[in-house]
């Protein structure tokens, strides 16, 4: 009970209700031990002040008649966490070298245990991740929920949209075979037939007019840190705005007409 | 929405959460099973599925054809759809960004007050179409063959020949049924015009500014003749499934 935090604990006795006696020794030594226990809470909680923000996030209200439909937006976000955890595993046997990337995928493939797990969990959770996304994405626009006030929630959730099919854009080049080498050829070539930017832009890809070491070097930190720092500063944003517009009611809940009807009828 | 709209919204909503259950644990419940669902599922898919690894990536070869990731099928389509080759940027960049803003941009142009779904049927429509476009081509980009693939039916004995035709650019500049370049003579019923040997004498004698496969011959012979019998096959009284009108040659 004393790992219970602050804001979790019954309120403390009003200063009228205590009675003047002093404690037995073993009360006292039961008070310190319950001080002691939530003294990390406490102190955490003493300088942090996190405790009113994880009240509000926590015990917020849900409205009335939220389904399974409402769970799609936290797997999205629970697969990309999976695909951060797989990922760091595989960064440590990855070598983004021209020479090197296919021998250390392979090695990752064959040798390092679990190493094939691994790897067909990020592969695969890439898939799982850009359907429930979809999904998510389809669930707002049929519940209505991008409307007011939450068009800048739509807004951002439409950005993630696109940083996740980049990621699976420049994640597919890194096995480095045959494959993802001339799947990426053309993915940037496409970018490069766009009017006035896309030459730069594919340039840029590229780091070069050449597909080379300095593409695969791109690629490779465009996948891992740019684009995932990006991801997950918005999930951020994203989350701040749920828990400060709430999350949407269905949009077949009237809550004010209901007594009016049910008179009607 | 208007003012009025607006607080009327944000006061029924109000009343629907105050009557709602706390975020903590029942959100969290349902949350966390779904998330167990999803970590199965990718497990699955993992154990069931496997990470494949092709043939190490070869930049000097250009005859490997490239295949995207299914979720990037239905872009890949749309470059399949837009022929000519002066709108392939409408294709390549133009209908996926106006597309995109068309998206971003959604909740400041639906102004609808409406959220029930029955009740938007335009909104509606729109998305189901757009679904529905992307869902089919996404089927098609997962039922077609590759750019440089040659797509009529071929008999078994010249398949080998077909992969050879492919894979040595012949479709850069001619065309076979429906895939292929017009800048040569259409191969579609090559062999109603020219006997096997004259198709052989062309490859290693070409007309400028067609390359000559004298080098194949040489160094590979038997696909050379595999080369040269998918060709000579291409006749009209041969069944290749595509539509009329295309073996009229240009």
């Amino acid at each position: 009970m004393s790992l219970v935090p602050k804001f979790m604990r019954p309120a403390p006795p009003r200063p009228t209700e205590r009675d003047g006696a002093a404690p037995t020794p073993a009360q006292r030594a039961k008070a310190n031990a319950a001080e002691g226990g939530a003294g990390l809470v406490g102190y955490l909680d003493e300088r942090t002040g996190a405790s009113p923000f994880l009240r509000g996030f926590l015990f917020r209200k849900v409205p009335k008649g939220t389904n399974w439909f409402y769970t799609l937006g936290s797997a999205t976000m629970f697969a990309f966490v999976s695909q951060a955890v797989t990922g760091v595993f595989l960064a440590m046997y990855y070598e983004p070298d021209p020479t090197r990337a296919y021998t250390s995928a392979a090695h990752i493939t064959n040798d390092v245990f679990l190493g094939e797990l691994v790897r067909g969990m990020h592969r695969w959770g890439a898939t799982v991740m850009i359907i429930l996304i979809f999904l998510h994405m389809g669930r707002t626009f049929v519940f209505g929920a991008y409307k007011y006030p939450r068009e800048l929630n739509w807004v951002i959730g439409v950005v993630l949209v696109v940083l996740t099919l980049m990621m699976g854009l420049t994640g597919y080049l890194l096995p480095f075979d045959q494959r993802s080498f001339w799947a990426t050829v053309v993915g940037v070539n496409i970018n490069a037939s766009g009017p006035i930017m896309g030459p730069y832009l594919a340039d840029f890809m590229r780091g070069g007019a050449e597909f080379g070491q300095s593409t695969l070097s791109r690629f490779y930190a465009m996948h891992m840190m740019l684009i995932p720092g990006l991801i997950g500063a918005l999930i951020g944003a994203h989350l701040y705005l749920v828990s400060k517009l709430g999350t949407s009611a269905p949009p077949w809940l009237k809550a004010e007409k209901k007594s009016l009807k049910r008179e009607e009828i | 929405m208007n003012r009025r709209e607006k607080e009327e919204y944000l006061r029924e909503y109000s009343i629907l959460k105050s009557q709602g259950k706390p975020f903590f644990p029942y959100a969290v419940a349902k949350d966390g099973a779904m998330a167990c669902v999803t970590m199965a599922v990718i497990i699955l898919m993992a154990v069931l599925f496997g990470a494949e690894l092709g043939p190490k990536a070869d930049p000097t070869t250009t005859t490997y054809s490239p295949r995207p990731e299914w979720y990037f099928f239905f872009l890949f389509e749309l470059l399949r759809v837009v022929k000519p080759p002066a709108l392939v940027f409408v294709a390549t960049i133009g209908i996926p960004t106006i597309c995109l803003m068309l998206l971003l941009l959604l909740p400041f142009y639906d102004r609808n007050p409406e959220r029930h779904p029955l009740k938007r049927p335009i909104a509606m429509i729109g998305a189901v179409a757009t679904v529905a476009a992307m869902g089919y081509l996404t089927v098609l980009g997962a039922l077609a063959g590759p750019p440089s693939q040659v797509d009529i039916y071929v008999a078994p004995e010249y398949e080998r020949g077909a992969e050879v035709a492919a894979s040595a650019g012949c479709l850069g500049c001619h065309r076979i049924g429906h895939n292929g370049n017009t800048l040569g003579p259409d191969l579609t019923n090559i062999g109603d015009r020219l006997g096997r040997d004259a198709i052989a004498r062309t490859l290693v004698n070409p007309t400028a500014p067609m390359p000559s496969y004298e080098a194949l011959r040489e160094n590979d012979p038997e696909q050379f003749n595999q080369l040269v019998d998918f060709i000579a096959s291409l006749r009209a009284d041969n069944p290749h499934s595509e539509p009329e009108g295309d073996g009229s040659g240009h």
